[in-house]
């Protein structure tokens, strides 16, 4: 039977398939839905890791003990882990481990675009791509084969079009749960799983072994295919690349490569031989083309089509025409007319009830310095906020803020950081601030969720992945042991609350002070919506102050007031969740909560 | 050999769009044809533009179709209707949903939200095949502003060589137990919107 599967749910599949039996992940676009797939089948322990690195540890754990496991993250998480994952390349694995890693070519919820397949050159171990949702399972089941059979951990590599499409899986569920083999006790092998200096000597000399026999497997992989056509062009390619190559050059020849690292030179040299013009179609870097090149073949490809962004099928066929490539019996699509009409874009934006937005409205009103970080949050640089001056990764905004703050820089500086993000990598960097006697202020926003990526579990929110009750580790106690004694805590729809803090909190020098500023998520069962809010037309004269409090549910009113000849203001009551934010900030006092209706 | 289909379903996130593009590409595979689908999911979603590609054929390579190759525009707002008309082929159909939420930028003064009028000349420039159906009114009717996607689907069925049965089959598994009376009436309603009960 067909089903309709994501790249992310067919990857999944593929884990169980092959037997996983531990799996963790932290949440990261476009790889987040791998795990709550994975935790819904039977067998499976899947869990949400405070960061990426812990993440692979637990799942290395795992495979130390026997078990095949798996970790999932974005291209960004798979930094956070390397440090462990560069050491595992030697001591490789006694359970097969799968390390799922998906990329964000155009950054569509990303800091940059960078290319993982790098990582498996220079860390030394197979990188699998698949092209579909069928191939994800596939794939992601032999990848663990794979690992057992080399020693090795096996990256596999999604990239958002792939994991963030659906496409048609054959799947054959058993009728019976699997059965789980309990593990025998742990097998000792400390020269293996025991990397110290004298080890991992010894070991080196093992991984590039193992490379030379997995560049001879490569030759005979299965993953990889040539499929013969028109020998005018071959065209080797990969992943989702692979899928535009195959309508844009439909009728010529292919090597498709379903291992992209180590590459089979043989065979690459082999289709070479048989086709007048070689064409590499890859996303990204040119990762594919360079070691082409390197057996000394001359290609057409990152010069026609672009290393930054995602592909698309017209910017293989702009590369074609570029490239002056005759494939004139594909019809091109008729040139787009182009509309004269001005669109106002429709950028994202803090949904109404966000408990972000009186921060962020606050800390434009204050004029301050804000080093962001990673979340929703980070609309705060959007307008009407305009207020994060600087953002680089998960957990960074205290160092940032940190170390502005003891080179000289004379403004006010603030770090604002979700609850998540603060347990993700906020931990250490606070402990930083405090050791070395910094003095800027750190905004803790306990959502209750991790919420740019739809709301996942995490240590501070008391449920676990498999929805299991835990320990939720309260945020507060934990920045007071670490010897925080400036310390606020605010409800985030307290407007002039949250001020108050951030005015007092910055006001103190010589040493680092933090705010946590309570407030749920929308999408959290903890949020309560309260009576939606209206404008009363008579007292509103279109000052347009509430309009920066950037919420959605603010509209202007077709009304204009008589003497500013502005227009009013007006509430939508099916998006107001009645968080009253507008309200307290209406210099005018026009607003006003409709009691019994609630939002 | 089917005629291969390209559908393009946009709108504002919480619309409905994502679970509209799941419901159009199973019906897709359910009548036989090769479906794919491809939306991107995360922060471009907080209010902003949502676009999901739906593909029908005999095999269907790349998860989205190109520029000007688009048969069917569904769009659930007016605006993005207009913002999304040059992936339409020439002459394809453009379904779109009579609402119109406009943008923060329209909100706090830095652009204007161009009139019905001008929306709908920009679309007519490429086809004279466009539908305006009033699915928020009626999903108002139904008592839920949520089934203006399923209003639509209703009438993109009518369109289609493939029974309502298998829709309402798909939407059936797809939507909560509880919303599938609800979402059955909302799809006939689209379909008699077009004369095709």
């Amino acid at each position: 039977m067909k089903h309709l599967l994501s790249g992310n749910e067919a990857i999944a599949l593929g884990a169980w398939e092959a037997g996983v039996r531990y799996a963790a992940a932290y949440p990261g676009t476009p790889s987040t839905e791998i795990l709550p797939a994975l935790a819904q089948y039977a067998g499976v322990i899947a869990e949400w890791a405070a960061n990426e690195k812990v993440a692979l540890d637990a799942a290395i754990g795992a495979s130390f003990a026997g078990a095949r496991a798996l970790a999932a993250m974005k291209h960004v998480g798979v930094n956070v882990a390397s440090d462990s994952l560069m050491s595992f390349s030697y001591t490789g694995v006694e359970g097969g481990l799968v390390l799922v890693s998906a990329d964000d070519p155009g950054a569509f919820s990303s800091q940059n675009e960078q290319d993982n397949r790098h990582y498996a050159r220079f860390g030394k171990f197979p990188c699998l791509e698949p092209a579909d949702s069928q191939e994800a399972k596939d794939f992601t089941r032999f990848a663990f084969e794979l690992s057992e059979r080399f020693d090795t951990p096996v990256m596999l590599r999604s990239t958002t079009r792939l994991s963030h499409s659906k496409g048609a899986v054959e799947v054959k569920m058993p009728e019976t749960p699997r059965k789980v083999e309990p593990l025998l006790p742990f097998e000792r092998k400390p020269r293996k799983y025991v990397p110290i200096p004298a080890h991992a000597r010894l070991l080196h000399p093992q991984v590039e072994e193992r490379m030379r026999r997995l560049r001879e497997y490569a030759e005979t992989c299965p993953l990889n295919r040539v499929e013969w056509g028109d020998k005018r062009i071959g065209v080797i390619s990969n992943g989702v690349a692979y899928q535009y190559a195959r309508e844009v050059f439909a009728g010529f020849s292919f090597l498709k490569l379903g291992m992209t690292y180590p590459l089979p030179a043989g065979m690459i040299r082999d289709f070479a031989a048989e086709v007048k013009t070689l064409v590499v179609v890859e996303e990204l870097d040119p990762f594919i083309e360079e070691q082409v090149r390197a057996l000394g073949l001359e290609v057409i490809s990152k010069e026609f089509f672009p290393v930054t962004g995602e592909l698309t099928l017209a910017r293989v066929r702009d590369g074609t025409i570029k490239a002056g490539l005759s494939l004139s019996h594909i019809p091109t699509p008729p040139h787009p007319h182009t509309s004269t009409l001005s669109l106002p874009p429709r950028p994202p934006a803090l949904c109404p009830g966000c408990p972000h937005r009186s921060v962020y409205f606050n800390l434009r009103k204050l004029k301050l310095l804000v080093a962001g970080d990673i979340g929703c949050y980070a609309i705060g640089v959007l307008p009407p906020f305009e207020a994060m001056d600087m953002l680089i990764s998960m957990g960074a905004s205290i160092g940032l803020a940190h170390g502005a703050k003891q080179a000289g820089c004379p403004d006010k500086i603030v770090a604002t950081i979700g609850d998540s993000t603060f347990f993700h990598s906020g931990l250490p960097e606070l402990a930083n601030i405090i050791y070395n006697r910094g003095a800027a202020c750190t905004m803790i926003l306990d959502n209750g969720t991790t919420a740019m990526t739809g709301g996942q579990e995490n240590p501070a929110t008391g449920v676990t992945l498999q929805g299991e009750t835990t320990q939720a580790i309260d945020i507060e106690t934990v920045v007071r042991a670490m010897g925080i004694e400036d310390l606020w805590v605010v409800d985030a729809l307290d407007v002039k609350g949250v001020e108050q803090a951030i005015r007092e909190a910055t006001a103190i020098e010589g040493r680092p002070t933090v705010i946590v500023v309570n407030g749920a998520c929308v999408f959290t069962p903890q949020f309560q919506r309260r009576p939606v809010v209206a404008v009363d037309p008579e007292a509103c004269n279109g000052c347009g102050f509430c309009f920066r409090v950037g919420c959605p549910a603010i509209l202007k009113s077709e009304e204009v007031d008589a003497k500013t000849k502005r227009p009013k203001a007006l509430i939508d009551p099916l998006l107001c969740t009645g968080c009253t934010v507008c309200l307290q900030v209406c210099p005018r006092k026009a607003m006003y909560q409709i009691q019994g209706e609630e939002a | 050999m089917k005629q291969a289909i390209n559908f393009l379903f946009v709108g504002v996130g919480g619309q409905g769009i994502l679970t509209a593009s799941d419901i159009a590409a199973s019906v897709g595979l359910e009548a036989g044809y090769d479906a794919k689908k491809s939306e991107v999911h995360g922060f471009s979603q907080r209010g902003g533009v949502v676009e999901s590609h739906v593909r029908w054929g005999d095999d269907v390579a790349a998860p989205m179709a190109e520029k000007g190759t688009v048969d069917y525009l569904i769009a659930t707002e007016m605006l993005e209707a207009a913002r999304w008309i040059e992936w339409l082929r020439p002459g394809g159909a453009v379904l779109v949903n009579y609402q119109r939420i406009p943008p923060m930028s329209v909100t706090v003064g830095d652009a204007v939200y161009p009139t019905d009028e001008d929306i709908l000349t920009a679309v007519r420039a490429l086809t004279d095949d466009v539908t305006v159906v009033e699915g928020l009114a009626t999903a108002e009717r139904l008592g839920n502003p949520r089934l203006a996607n399923t209003v639509l689907l209703g009438v993109l069925s009518t369109r289609l060589d493939v029974g309502p049965e298998t829709w309402l089959a798909v939407i059936k598994r797809r939507v909560p137990p509880k919303y599938v009376e609800l979402n059955r009436e909302a799809f006939w309603e689209g379909r008699r919107a077009v004369g095709s009960g």
